[in-house]
């Protein structure tokens, strides 16, 4: 069983026929080419595939393409703006928060998600929000410096 | 060569395409008419196939082909096998030594959960699960054998039957009079250790994509592999197929650790059916595919005793130890004998006697994994000596200061072999150094004040010590080709294999300085058979010595040719002319200097003349590495725990080590990091876990806990350097360092932290319900 | 892990997802939040004909407060309660922040979890503590089933295959009301494997109304009666606490399984109950309303 769906991505407008069991990881992977967000588990608990909804992280491997139909997400590709990296990107940079890049594009989208709402945290905190990321390379102490620093030089609310 | 590189903490240039999502990984690379692979895996540990029906599967939409074992019996040849001792060590050791080559498919026996049954080939990984599950296999299932004391015994059911034991690996060794020593000991220490099976859990499974072209009867594939010319190797083998018609890169890995650099049957399975099918094919494993089929590591039981004078001086160690290698023995003596080479660590033990037994069970075979027998042994050496000094009234860090070899007796001959068959001899460090710094980087002196002071107010808190010494950088080579380009801009391609530490900055580092050309000029290639002929892949900590080595070799042969063209063109003398900052001058003279692309243009010949010299500018480098070079370190876990619930908080945890020259001092760090935390893993949380059928209970990532950033403290690193006098740039390895001492740092803060109750920890991973049965058991008993 | 292939409906009305329920029954499942279900279809756990989405049913989608009860719609997202809930009731504030972790929370629904009945989730036993009654509508009509009569097995509740939970109703804790909550979890985020929520009220410095909740240590989670029963009426205090929870643990029986023995969960609940208790006790404030 197919349907036809139209999903916003990173602003852009995807028109997609797809069969209804597609997941939206597979759906961004395979008919948008948009590889960025990348499967680790299938069964929502690495984080890998964490895509933004309406701005809010979700697991994009517990959701079908079909679901989506007219809704906006954003995901890793959406967050640079050309050349200039986000300062989540480029913080992640310059305080080596990555090794193998694989837990990347969700770590940033749920640290960008986190500090919208929460701009001035604690160690303990970011590490909280980031719970539901797992990282294999870093031992997660680059990372939470990277999103303490981007913490402290976003302007405040 | 100058220095402007090295040792700095360059900003990782791999980094904008991870940040934006553009990596490519194995299952970004996509091909014109690209099939996908799927599956059907034994789900049982131990059993006959009486027949298989694919007649269904076959009808299935999508499904393009079905292949079993009858289907590619031409095809299925042995799988590769590794750890064969080498001469040195064969001479030195009597190893009973049994490998019972794997198939890439099961013929008519399966072995393990997960091993593999059937292939089938489809439009869409979606349409080929479909038809795996109509694949009918009638199974009469066997007995297996699945705990590695029972797989010892005489009566036990055979993983091989034409061995006629489970024993894969069984050898002893000695080194002094370790009778006499225990005879005239004023104490023995006796214990049991067991470290469970666990495992490396890249975030990024495996992954093959082959595309065969018929064309020119070359195969292109794309490994998410850590050893591509391994890899290579084996193709040769089973394709029949000369090596140059071989082309196997490793693109963007998703963590290897170990995981990624054993062999396995999809490494053929997915290119044999390229071959077949006349079209490229993909195959990317999921996580439960990953749970059941990709290496276990681990798991190992120490009997292991301790004979000592009473002011704590060790003055002989037994061990036996067992192994449990899962169904196929694929890397020989690597693990055993790993294990015997990092026992005695650290500490002055001159009358050692090991007895090891590796044996094959019924379960996923086992592979090196960061440590690869090291964290193993190191538990069971630092949890002895914490109960050694339990039992003489010592406190834990006096203790090791008492019996830890001092740098004025380095270099220290163990009077044994090391893996490579070359004497076992710890070339430099500091091991007392490195117990010092971490005790006073944690404040030693005031957790244990504070200590007592809270465990009168009822909170347990808990110090524990461990300290390794680690054969880092196996040789014996690594593959390294440097080539300068119209531009004077620079390739490095090497065999090492990048997994997330950084070789395209730390090895362009080395790199830019050997040559003298800025950082920017240089790219470095991994991991592509085509742009290396030679090389071996990264494992064992061991890419910054083997192709730092080689990139120093081959970049001081290329400087030599670019000196003697340019010196050409300056008309000046080669000895005079040096390369700085992408250009070439004659010393002395800045007014001189040009830039090396018209040093390269300038050797091109032209219909008028011939060059100024061959535009050969390229060398290749196999720098020999016949032994490892030693790092070490000690570390220090502060633990919290709640004797109501059982439940452990990691408070501190503090890492002094040393390994040797630093290129890049914050890719160092992130690989302690890293390293420490999934050492944590092996401590509290991670366990493989089959139940007595060979099922494996731990199916998914919601069983097999991966330590979140929730679980673990801020890593505190302190560096030594103790330059290592093996290689040109004086560096160690240090990829698995971090991994190794957190097991055993932990489990003695737990006991640490316990003491008053005399809880004895003898196995990890340390969970809640665990360790409330000891505390409840200890405070029951009288 | 693909899931296998089914139809899929995404009915707009509740009379829709009924009639779609009755039409399919056991051959269709419904897809809320999808935080259970997409990783059994993912892993082929599950394989229903029909997938009955009701993310689209609008009228399911509300959570407000009337007269000290909580309406909880079927499309209610457990982020969306966590956020009511803070600065308002810290018990539900408190419970709703270990359920997994944020990307599961603006996914998955109250109602969801409910439905879903793990023995080990904080809401089925919030619920319970809070004697919640569930509006269930199924082909034969509409009924309403208490917290109590919901949880009748592990993953198992009392509905119909061809019944839908539309909403929830949550009495709030009377102001003042002290409120305990604590879980051993193996990490942040994990299923528990035992918790306990305690709350208490006070009437003339003796405990008037108390409600004790342990999960994870049995098929269901489960009110504490024999505890509660203890305390009502006694003065608040530790030698209470530690009685209550003695008898909170003895009639556990809770299963074991790969990260806890049966004994340790019975041995926790106890000591969480006391220490739930504890805090329950230090919070209170004397109802004078």
């Amino acid at each position: 069983m197919t349907r036809t769906i139209r999903v916003i991505v990173n602003g852009e407008m995807y028109e997609r026929t797809v069969e209804v069991r597609t997941t939206l990881v597979d759906f961004l992977r395979e008919d948008c080419d948009l590889t960025g967000t990348h499967v680790g588990c299938e069964h929502g608990v690495c984080g890998a595939c964490t895509v933004l909804h309406d701005g809010q992280p979700v697991r994009a491997c517990l959701l079908l393409a079909v679901q989506m139909d007219g809704e906006r997400l954003a995901t890793v590709e959406g967050l640079a703006d050309g050349d200039t990296l986000h300062p989540i990107q480029q913080a992640f940079w310059d305080h080596h928060g990555l090794q193998c890049g694989f837990c990347t594009p969700g770590m940033l989208l749920t640290a960008k998600a986190f500090l919208e709402e929460h701009p001035n945290p604690t160690d303990d905190e970011i590490r909280e929000a980031i719970s539901g990321n797992l990282c294999r390379c870093t031992g997660y102490h680059f990372i939470v410096e990277a999103i303490r620093a981007v913490a402290r030089a976003l302007p405040s609310r | 060569m100058g220095a402007k590189y090295f040792g700095a903490a360059v900003k990782r240039r791999e980094d904008p395409r991870f940040l934006r999502g553009e990596a490519r990984y194995v299952d970004d690379v996509k091909l014109s008419g690209m099939l996908h692979a799927a599956f059907l895996r034994s789900p049982h540990a131990h059993a006959r196939i009486a027949s298989i029906n694919a007649d269904a599967a076959r009808a299935m939409p999508g499904v393009v082909r079905v292949f079993t074992f009858r289907d590619l019996e031409r095809w299925m040849k042995p799988l590769p096998l590794f750890g064969a001792p080498p001469p040195g060590l064969a001479a030195a050791i009597r190893f009973e030594i049994r490998q019972a080559a794997q198939h890439a498919l099961v013929r008519d026996r399966a072995r393990y959960v997960g091993e593999i049954v059937a292939m089938v080939v489809a439009d869409s990984r979606y349409r080929a699960e479909d038809a795996v599950d109509r694949i009918d296999v009638e199974w009469e299932p066997l007995t297996p054998v699945v705990d590695m004391r029972a797989a010892a015994q005489p009566a036990s059911p055979l993983v091989h039957e034409d061995w006629g034991s489970n024993l894969a690996i069984g050898f002893t060794h000695g080194i002094g009079d370790v009778d006499r020593a225990f005879a005239a000991a004023d104490v023995v220490m006796r214990e049991t250790f067991l470290i469970q099976r666990y495992v490396g859990m890249p975030l990024e499974g495996r992954g093959v994509v082959a595309a065969w072209d018929r064309r020119d009867g070359s195969l292109t594939t794309w490994n998410s592999t850590q050893v591509s010319h391994f890899v290579q190797q084996g193709l040769t083998l089973a394709l029949d197929l000369p090596p140059h018609k071989i082309r196997v890169i490793a693109p963007d890995l998703g963590g290897g650790f170990g995981t990624k650099a054993s062999g396995y049957p999809e490494d053929t399975l997915v290119p044999i059916a390229s071959v077949v099918l006349g079209r490229p094919v993909k195959w990317v494993e999921d996580r439960r595919e990953h749970m059941m089929g990709a290496a276990h590591a681990r798991h190992q039981i120490h009997e292991i005793e301790l004979a000592a004078r009473r002011d704590g001086t060790i003055v002989g160690l037994r061990d036996r130890i067992w192994l449990d290698l899962g169904a196929y023995n694929v890397w020989g003596v690597v693990l055993p004998y790993n294990t015997v080479a990092h026992l005695i660590g650290p500490h002055r033990i001159r009358n050692m006697r090991v007895d090891v037994q590796a044996v094959v069970t019924h379960k996923t075979p086992n592979a090196p994994y960061r440590g690869a027998g090291r964290p193993e042994t190191v538990f069971a050496m630092d949890r002895a000596v914490d109960c050694l000094a339990r039992q003489l009234g010592l406190d834990a860090a006096d203790i090791r200061r008492k019996n830890y070899i001092r740098a004025d007796e380095m270099p220290f001959d163990f009077g044994m072999p090391y893996r490579d068959g070359n004497p076992l001899v710890y070339d430099t460090g500091d091991f007392p150094a490195a117990l010092e710094a971490a005790l006073n980087a944690a404040g030693y002196a005031e957790l244990r004040r504070d200590q007592k002071r809270l465990r009168d107010a009822g909170v347990y808190r808990g110090i524990g010590l461990s300290g390794y010494v680690e054969g880092t950088a196996i040789g014996p080579f690594e593959g390294v080709t440097v080539k300068v380009d119209l531009a004077g801009h620079v390739t490095v391609a090497t065999g090492a294999v990048n997994s997330g530490q950084g070789h395209e900055t730390s090895f362009a580092q080395v790199a830019a300085d050997a040559l003298g050309v800025p950082i920017d000029w240089v790219t470095v290639i991994g991991g592509d058979t085509a742009a290396v002929p030679f090389g071996v892949g990264t494992f064992a900590s061991r890419s910054a010595v083997t192709a730092g080595s080689s990139i120093v070799d081959a970049a001081a042969q290329v400087k030599e040719k670019l000196v003697r063209a340019a010196a050409s063109l300056l008309e000046a003398a080669p000895a005079d002319v040096d390369i700085d900052d992408g250009q070439a001058l004659v010393r002395g003279a800045p007014g001189s200097a040009i830039p090396l692309a018209k040093v390269v243009q300038a050797s091109i010949p032209t219909f008028a003349k011939p060059g100024v010299a061959s535009p050969d500018f390229e060398a290749s480098a196999y720098h020999h590495v016949p032994t490892v070079t030693y790092a070490s370190a000690v570390h220090l876990a502060h633990v919290e725990v709640d004797v109501g619930t059982g439940h452990v908080r990691l408070l501190r945890y503090v890492v002094a080590h040393d390994c040797g020259k630093v290129i890049n001092p914050t890719i160092v760090e992130g690989q302690v990091h890293g390293g420490v935390a999934q050492g944590v893993g092996g401590a509290l949380f991670e366990e493989m876990v089959y139940d007595d059928q060979g099922q494996l209970l731990t199916g998914t990532l919601m069983d097999y806990l991966v330590p979140t950033a929730a679980e673990l403290p801020p890593i505190e690193t302190v560096h030594l350097e103790y330059p290592s006098p093996r290689n040109p740039l004086g560096v160690k390895g240090l990829g698995e360092g971090g991994a190794i001492s957190p097991p055993a740092a932990i489990a003695n803060a737990i006991e640490d932290a316990l003491s008053p109750f005399g809880v004895r920890i003898r196995e990890t991973p340390v969970s809640p319900s665990r360790l409330l049965a000891l505390i409840d058991s200890a405070r029951s008993s009288p | 892990m693909k899931p296998p292939p089914f139809e899929y409906v995404d009915p707009r009305t509740v009379d829709d997802v009924v009639a779609a329920l009755h039409q399919h029954g056991d051959d269709a499942k419904v897809l809320a939040g999808g935080q259970s279900l997409m990783p059994m279809l993912n892993m082929r756990l599950a394989r229903p004909a029909v997938v009955i989405d009701i993310n689209r049913v609008t009228e399911l989608d509300h959570l407000e407060e009337e007269n000290g009860v909580l309406r909880v719609g079927a499309l209610a997202r457990q982020r969306a309660l966590e956020r009511w809930a803070a600065g308002r009731v810290p018990l539900i504030a408190a419970a709703l922040r270990l359920v997994g972790h944020v990307a599961i929370r603006n996914r998955g629904t109250v109602v969801g979890s409910l439905t879903h009945a793990d023995p080990a989730a904080e809401l089925p036993a919030l619920f319970v503590c809070l004697d919640g009654v569930a509006r269930v509508r199924g082909s034969a009509g509409v009924r309403d089933v208490r917290a109590a009569d919901l949880f009748v097995g592990p993953l198992t509740t009392s509905l119909g295959s061809d019944e839908l939970m539309i909403e929830t109703r949550w009495p709030l804790p009377r102001a003042g009301a002290g409120w305990g909550f604590h879980e051993v979890a193996r990490r942040h985020g994990d299923f528990a494997l035992v918790g306990v929520l305690a709350l208490v009220t006070l009437a003339a410095g003796r405990i008037h109304d108390v409600r004790i909740s342990i999960f994870g240590a049995g098929p269901t989670p489960a009110r504490a009666r024999a505890a509660e029963q203890r305390l009502a009426g006694a003065a608040p205090g530790a030698a209470l606490a530690r009685d209550a929870a003695a008898l909170a643990g003895e009639g556990l029986t809770p299963d074991a399984d790969l990260h806890a023995s049966a004994a340790y969960r019975k041995s926790v609940a106890r000591t969480l109950t006391e220490r739930a208790l504890t805090d329950a006790f230090a919070r209170v404030k004397e109802d004078r309303g």
